[in-house]
């Protein structure tokens, strides 16, 4: 029978892909949130993946291996300024400064998170077919 | 007459413990398919099986003294058995996952596991057979 350990793996790639997702939607909704102070805009957020040992084991030994957000890192993409005098926010000179998204990446980010968690589900649904097929073996 | 399961069993045991396996090592390469540094794994079924005995032999090692130590069933399904995959197009972020490849090899280990149960049922329906004797 497939082990329970599948679920965890699975279950640790649909976390992993929808934090991405959740950044992802972060950035594309304040993809316009301009400022009128160069450090007040907002920086697009990335999720940083690493492979999850378990416990003491020397990395490359256990066979598998989930999968964790070690962390997530902002972009440092520069805002972009933008001159216009008659927005409210903008500063003493007439500049507003957008945040550095870049929309297409953004999407294409999203489109392969929306992907792999595709995957992890599909994976998830025949490991449980299988463990349910093998509890009716000699049936 | 005693019916010995192992050997009216033959490989199909092993053989479903490795692919069972197989199945957690595809599964975990799909997980970190977007893990930097990730490395694509997989059984070699070949090697791991003729491990665990050649098809219509008993499982286990061949003891030519009364003194070496038996085999439970074969050893199949050790970490020696995993190799690594040499990837087709090498990504920069040093992930060798290959998604559809992964996909594909899950699929078709999907199959085997499913066939190798069909087998087994067919294996315990004979011996029910021999023991109702209808």
């Amino acid at each position: 029978m497939p082990s329970f350990n599948i679920f965890d793996i699975a279950g640790s790639g649909m976390s992993a892909q929808s934090v991405r997702l959740n950044t992802t939607a972060s950035n594309l909704a304040n993809a316009d949130a301009v400022s009128g102070d160069p450090n007040g805009v907002y920086r697009a957020k990335h999720p940083v993946f690493a492979v999850a040992q378990p416990g003491n084991a020397t990395p490359g030994a256990v066979a598998g291996a989930s999968v964790q957000v070690s962390g997530i890192v902002e972009s440092t993409n520069e805002p972009v300024k933008r001159y216009e005098p008659g927005h409210p926010l903008a500063d003493a000179e007439g500049y507003v400064y957008a945040p550095g998204v870049n929309v297409v990446e953004e999407m294409v980010d999203m489109i392969s998170a929306s992907r792999s968690y595709q995957n992890d589900v599909e994976v998830m649904k025949t490991a449980r077919d299988l463990m349910l097929a093998t509890l009716r073996l000699g049936q | 007459m005693a019916i010995d399961f192992d050997k009216h069993l033959g490989v199909l045991p092993a053989a479903l413990k490795l692919q069972s396996r197989r199945t957690e090592v595809i599964a975990a390469n799909l997980a970190n398919a977007d893990t930097p540094n990730y490395k694509a794994r997989d059984v070699d079924f070949r090697a791991a099986l003729a491990q665990a005995g050649a098809p219509g032999s008993t499982l286990g090692l061949a003891g030519s003294n009364a003194r070496h130590l038996g085999t439970a069933g074969g050893t199949a399904a050790t970490d020696d058995s995993l190799k690594y995959r040499t990837p087709l197009a090498p990504s920069l972020d040093g992930n060798t996952v290959d998604a559809h490849l992964e996909q594909a090899a899950f699929a078709e280990n999907a199959v085997r596991y499913q066939s190798t149960l069909t087998f087994l049922n067919g294996k315990f329906r004979s011996l029910m057979t021999a023991i109702t004797g209808q």
